[in-house]
């Protein structure tokens, strides 16, 4: 029976070789490995509850009153779009787990990429022969940003509009190119031409998907290519020769299980976490804005470092040159991806290593690309943190400017002294693994020793008497 | 996906074969082998109780399912996203911890050692480039024949995207100075109604729209504060801007664009000294009685003053434009007030 499948399948495709390969594929073990298997399975989650929100969403912002079921908002001139979602959440069975759950979907899918960057920039994996690897992964970060973004930006809420504010703003500011820039995308001055919310939802379910699809086809492809790094758990595992798991059946049970997990989570996320509830914002108008706004987590390193720049355009008397928000907005999300393309060729720069890299580094082993990548981390990280700072005022009390004014202090000082900890860390783990490796072999040789103590003894016991035949001990002297 | 795809396959067979066996004992396992060929995966021992785990997850991954559909169905259930997530959630978790037990306990595990492929094939390069460069022998004037190529593929690129120039007025910016506020409009509240001047209270502020326009073009909402007279320090050109201490600004952050929606007052005088309008994008903060200086924040200009007078019936009115552009700078904004 099952014979006759495969006959079938490569009498019609004449693919048995290629599958027989794939079955017995060998994926090296390790748990970080798992991290972009989650990503891919969030990617798939998000089509597939995304293809189910476009059934029911109205991609206009023609103005409608709202004549649904939640009484707040009954009377009011809401856009088709604001009306279409907010229907969908209350009047469509199984519409708000849905929506709930692409929300989820996408938060889930950035904190795994970026764990995931992490994992391979930490493991030295994007070295040759996989930098081209790391390069599309990059792209599709930043591919995967502006999407979020865009997907919560379409609803046109309050919180929704706020963000585009920003995002014209931002436009707006790039020098040159700013005006014509932020005109030719909008269509007029913001709130721009209706056909805005048209060309943010195409770019949103077509082309952005459609670009994330290609670069992740391209990521795997790349990787099956290449075949996966490995860790040297054993001496077996070397640049040229690796120990791993097949595909099948070994790897299959486990990464269906993590799609399994991951669409559980996800889908208990968006059955019991309210994300979102655009109905409680209203709709967005603008002349309105509220306080305590907060973008989704993946935007939040962008409006620490808009709300951290001191106040000044750069100007030639009354003629500006440099807007504020270029800082913050362009500059800042440019160098962090101008760094992260540039990583692999830098490396290679400074170390000279232009070697083929199948083995993985542990973090240690690198103290410098340690060292800076931890540094790096931190510095995103603290101006994402200072994009909270309104929140720790609400919390904590704290003062919203003297923060501001600390971490202005803080996001330059506390990476340099990361760097140099971790430097210091990681020596000094490379030394405790020098004094273990010497101790081992001491050890060893000292076990040796007593072995060889022991045959003497034993031996001269033996001579003692006459020798019963070939003397045995003699070859065990000198192992 | 092509992996996905290829262990969705191997899935199914395995389950497929996994049934087969089941029904037909271990009579069919063996006329599958008896080919003659070697075992190819690793022998590995049956484990009754594993077994029996992963077919109680996969039956109760059913019932989640099956209760999914149920509250899907009744139209009468409260709070049916609750329960939907945790149906869906919780089957979908069953089915993950069969096929984790399934992969720990029931299927060989077994390491392979592979060669990794060569990184590069100095052979294969150099047949490709030779092939192509091979196959241009016929050319006699390749430089020119380049050049013609690249004329004619760098025309018709840009032919193809000029199209999207429709998209908006990539040229002329002169439409971000566009306010729709003239000398002599009224003022009037979000329902149209007319600001009185005598209505306007200080410590709070109002949101104000031009009449007769429209609200939700960048250059049209206002902020209107009134103020102490005394207090006010404008510069001496707009000495007659803010009659009885009424002053008007565009509610549009200079900084991201954003709606001016908080107005601290002086509540403690030792650290908020004056009022100040606050956006609550970036927190930039404006001094309303200096004429909308920046007093903190990212914002590179002042908030645009739009110059009042009080009419014959105590309506408020528009003396004039703005004291410079609206909304976020962009280079090349200039100083300029707004037509």
């Amino acid at each position: 029976m099952l014979r006759r499948a495969v006959r079938i399948l490569d009498e019609r495709t004449g693919t048995a070789p290629l599958l027989r390969k794939t079955l017995r594929y060998a994926f090296p073990d390790n748990w970080s490995f798992l991290l972009g298997e989650v990503v891919l399975y969030s990617f798939v989650i998000l089509v597939v509850t995304g293809t189910y929100l476009t059934l029911f969403f109205e991609p206009s912002l023609a103005k409608t009153t709202y004549d649904g079921t939640y009484e707040p908002l009954r009377g009011l001139q809401v856009s088709e779009a604001y009306q279409s979602v907010v229907h969908l959440s209350f009047e469509v069975k199984a519409g708000l787990l849905i929506r709930q759950t692409h929300h989820w979907a996408a938060d889930v899918f950035l904190v795994t990429m970026v764990l995931h960057l992490m994992r391979v920039f930490f493991t030295g994996a994007f070295r040759r022969p996989r930098t081209l690897t790391w390069t599309i992964g990059v792209a599709m970060l930043f591919a995967a940003l502006l999407e979020g973004f865009l997907g919560y930006s379409l609803v046109d809420d309050l919180l929704s509009g706020m963000g585009l504010e920003i995002g014209y703003g931002v436009a707006l500011s790039t020098p040159l190119i700013g005006g014509n820039l932020a005109l030719g995308l909008w269509g007029a001055p913001f709130p721009g031409d209706q056909a805005f919310e048209s060309r943010m939802y195409i770019a949103h379910v077509l082309i952005i998907p459609v670009l994330i699809g290609v670069l992740l086809s391209a990521h795997l492809a790349l990787v099956a290519a290449r075949h996966h790094t490995q860790f040297r758990r054993t001496p077996r595992q070397t640049n040229r020769r690796l120990v791993g798991l097949p595909l099948f059946p070994a790897q299959t049970p486990r990464s269906l299980g993590l799609l399994f997990a991951t669409a559980a989570v996800l889908f208990l996320l968006g059955g019991l976490v309210q994300v979102n509830p655009v109905w409680q914002w209203g709709p967005f108008e603008l002349s309105q804005g509220t306080n305590g706004a907060q973008p989704d987590w993946y935007l939040g390193w962008l409006i620490g470092a808009l709300r951290l720049m001191p106040g000044f355009d750069v100007t030639l008397g009354d003629y500006t040159l440099i807007p504020n928000p270029f800082w913050g907005g362009v500059l800042f999300p440019t160098v962090v991806m101008g760094m992260m393309f540039a990583w692999p060729w830098l490396e290679r720069r400074v170390t000279g290593d232009r070697q083929v890299h199948n083995v993985l580094d542990r973090p240690r082993d690198a103290p410098g690309r340690t060292a800076f990548g931890a540094a790096f981390f931190t510095w995103v990280v603290l101006i994402f943190v200072a994009g909270s700072s309104d929140r720790t005022y609400v919390f904590l009390d704290a003062s919203y400017t003297d923060q501001i004014m600390l971490y202005r202090v803080l996001v330059w000082v506390i990476p340099v002294v990361v760097y140099f900890v971790t430097r210091r860390v990681c020596h000094e783990l490379q030394g405790s693994d020098r004094v273990q490796e010497v101790r081992e072999q001491a050890e060893a040789e000292a076990e040796a020793e007593a072995e060889e103590i022991n045959v003497e003894a034993r031996y001269a016991a033996a001579s003692a008497q006459p020798p019963p035949g070939g003397s045995e001990g003699s070859s065990a002297r000198r192992p | 996906m092509k992996r996905l795809a290829s262990w969705l396959v191997a899935l199914a067979a395995l389950l497929f074969s996994r049934r087969r066996s089941g029904r037909d004992g271990d009579g069919d396992r063996d006329r599958d082998r008896e080919a003659g060929d070697e075992r190819v995966v690793a022998p590995a021992a049956p484990d009754r109780r594993a077994e029996l785990t992963v077919i109680v997850l996969l039956f109760a991954a059913a019932l989640a399912a099956a209760g999914f559909l149920v509250a899907y169905a009744v139209d009468s259930v409260s709070d049916s996203t609750r329960l939907l997530g945790i149906a869906l959630g919780l089957s979908f978790a069953l089915v993950a911890a069969a096929l984790i037990a399934l992969g720990r306990w029931l299927v060989p595990v077994e390491e392979l050692e592979e060669e990794y492929p060569e990184p590069e094939h100095p052979d294969d390069q150099q047949a490709v480039a030779q092939i192509v460069h091979e196959s241009g022998d016929a050319f006699t004037r390749k430089r020119l024949l380049l050049a013609a190529g690249g004329a004619a593929g760098t025309a018709l690129g840009v032919a193809a995207i000029a199209p999207a120039l429709s998209l908006g007025p990539w040229v002329n910016t002169d439409s971000l100075y566009d306010t729709p506020w003239r000398g002599g409009r009224r003022l009037v509240d979000e329902n149209g109604h007319p600001l009185r001047a005598g209505d306007i209270e200080r410590d709070t502020f109002y949101t104000a729209f031009p009449e007769d326009a429209a609200k939700d073009e960048i250059g049209a909402p206002l902020v209107v504060v009134r103020l102490d007279p005394a207090a006010l320090r404008l510069p001496p050109e707009r000495a007659r801007w803010a009659p009885d201490g009424i002053l008007a600004y565009s509610k549009i952050c200079t900084h991201a664009g954003c709606a001016i929606s908080l107005y601290r007052t002086p509540l403690f005088a030792p650290t908020a000294a004056r009022p100040a309008l606050v956006c609550p994008c970036h927190y930039s903060t404006f001094d309303p009685a200096d004429g909308g200086s920046v007093l903190f924040g990212p914002a590179g200009r002042d908030l645009p003053q739009l110059p009042l007078r009080i009419d014959a019936a105590g309506h408020l009115r528009a003396a004039g434009t703005f004291s410079g552009p609206v909304g976020p700078s962009w280079q090349g904004v200039r100083g300029q007030r707004p037509s």
